[in-house]
């Protein structure tokens, strides 16, 4: 079973070199930190800069350079800046290659929902439903299950959607899966997950393959 | 608007007819404060207002909102600022009616109304609320998105089909009054940004009946270099040097040496 940093470090392999790359809060943030060095990436994020750098150091920070997540960054030799109006239609145009993001609930035909808990919790989309519909490369990154052991991949959601029929990759902290006109492809399992274990922690349709080889990271 | 005025012998813009007060406005861009500056705000107006987070919000513009205490407000924000600064001040007060923003999630007051019932909110994906700010901007009516198309966000809205894909209709805004922030800006109303701290703001410029422009330094006209202005000053009606800006940061974020 892999941690959150695992599941980032697999990702990181779907990252090719000369890609622009959206990443959204959480997991998928963390992604950066494993991407290989001898490859050129540039981390686009939506609040208007291409070419992101990691943290400042302490006593650097500029309240005037911040990511999506609202944290504290620095940019990178060949960064630029750029308006909203801009920065979407970089990731509605299609000129962003890949797009990983988290998510609460994901169903077999590839419908995603993270934006909202209707009475509960509602925070809001963001750049999300922009990314989903336009995206032509989505990886979610997320735990396969919740908090109260529920899986989170499912026949079809019980959320509101944030999309239809876009999420094409999935990894887990127990798998990667695609999204495949019967059902979730099981593709890879995590070091120490059982099939089984995967397909009990799976609603929705599951395609085992003959052979499902463990993540090589 | 038929042209009511011209350039005289001297070299000065002269206006005659029955509105000379506006193109008067329109040379004389620069204001000495924010209450100048907000002149003409008034209840139940609706307001655009720039800024990603805290990152780059109109702070002296919302200060004056709060003193002048209108309410029954109408803000297009992208965040709806933390509970004690941005516009959370606003939100404290109850002068805002209804929220249009796209991502609320820092500010435990306005999930709290919004729960409730007190606050109105609409919420909309970020792009779609860049680009509706834009297509006000443009003078375009409405576009066509893919952005929410089969979810919540959708319904009501008239979709249409161009090369096999799904779009849904989103009309530009209408707001009364802009507020932005911008880093340097001259007399002529020229605006340079700083960083991320651009984000909604040049969108909104232009976008509102009057725009409204706060900057950290404020030039003589022809200090910028007119190769380096983000936005030009046909799109800003007032011009103001902010005073005391806090900049707050939301997610201080370091990494060790």
């Amino acid at each position: 079973m892999l941690d959150k940093n695992g599941i980032a470090r697999r990702i990181a392999r779907e990252v090719r070199d000369g890609y622009y790359v959206n990443l959204g809060i959480g997991i998928p943030t963390l992604v950066a930190n494993f991407v290989r060095d001898d490859i050129q990436v540039e981390f686009q994020s939506e609040n208007g800069v291409l070419g992101m750098g990691p943290f400042p150091y302490e006593g650097e920070e500029d309240p005037d350079l911040i990511n999506a997540g609202k944290q504290t960054i620095t940019t990178l030799p060949g960064a630029s800046f750029f308006d909203s109006a801009t920065s979407f239609a970089m990731i509605r145009g299609q000129h962003v290659d890949l797009t990983i993001l988290g998510a609460m609930e994901v169903a077999e035909n590839g419908d995603i929902a993270n934006w909202k808990i209707p009475g509960k919790m509602v925070k809001g989309m963001g750049g999300a439903m922009d990314l989903v519909a336009s995206a032509e490369n989505i990886i979610v990154a997320m735990m396969h299950t919740n908090k109260a052991g529920e899986s989170k991949l499912l026949n079809k959601c019980s959320l509101p959607l944030t999309g239809v029929a876009c999420v094409r990759k999935i990894v887990t902290n127990m798998a990667v899966l695609e999204v495949s006109p019967d059902g979730f492809l099981l593709r890879e399992r995590a070091p120490g997950v059982t099939v089984e274990d995967i397909k009990k922690a799976t609603e929705g349709r599951l395609v085992v393959p003959s052979d499902v080889p463990e993540m090589q990271f | 608007m038929t042209w009511k005025g011209s350039i005289s012998d001297t070299g000065d813009f002269v206006t005659w007819g029955e509105d000379p007060k506006r193109l008067a406005d329109m040379i004389r861009k620069t204001v000495a404060n924010a209450k100048e500056a907000l002149e003409g705000v008034a209840d139940g107006m609706t307001l655009m207002l720039g800024g990603f987070g805290l990152c780059g919000i109109p702070e002296n513009a919302i200060a004056e909102l709060v003193r002048l205490g209108v309410t029954d407000l109408t803000c297009i924000s992208n965040n709806a600022g933390v509970d004690d600064f941005g516009l959370g001040l606003l939100l404290q007060k109850k002068q805002i009616r209804k929220m249009i923003s796209s991502y609320v999630g820092e500010n435990d007051e306005f999930e709290r109304q919004m729960l409730s019932g007190e606050l109105e909110v609409e919420l909309t994906p970020q792009g779609t609320l860049a680009e509706k700010c834009r297509a006000a901007q443009a003078g375009i009516p409405a576009f066509y998105t893919p952005a929410g198309y089969g979810t919540e966000v959708a319904q009501g809205k008239e979709t249409r089909e161009f090369n096999g894909k799904m779009y849904v209709m989103e009309e530009a805004y209408k707001a009364d009054f802009a507020f932005v922030k911008a880093w340097k800006g001259d007399e002529a109303g020229n605006l340079v940004f700083k960083g991320t701290a651009r984000n909604f703001n040049p969108c909104m410029c232009g976008a509102a009946k009057i725009t409204v422009a706060e900057v950290e330094e404020l030039v003589p006209a022809g200090s910028l270099d007119p190769n380096q202005i983000h936005i030009p000053g046909i799109f800003v009606r007032r011009i103001f040097k902010g005073m005391r800006y806090e900049k707050r940061i939301e997610q201080r974020t370091v990494r060790q040496r």
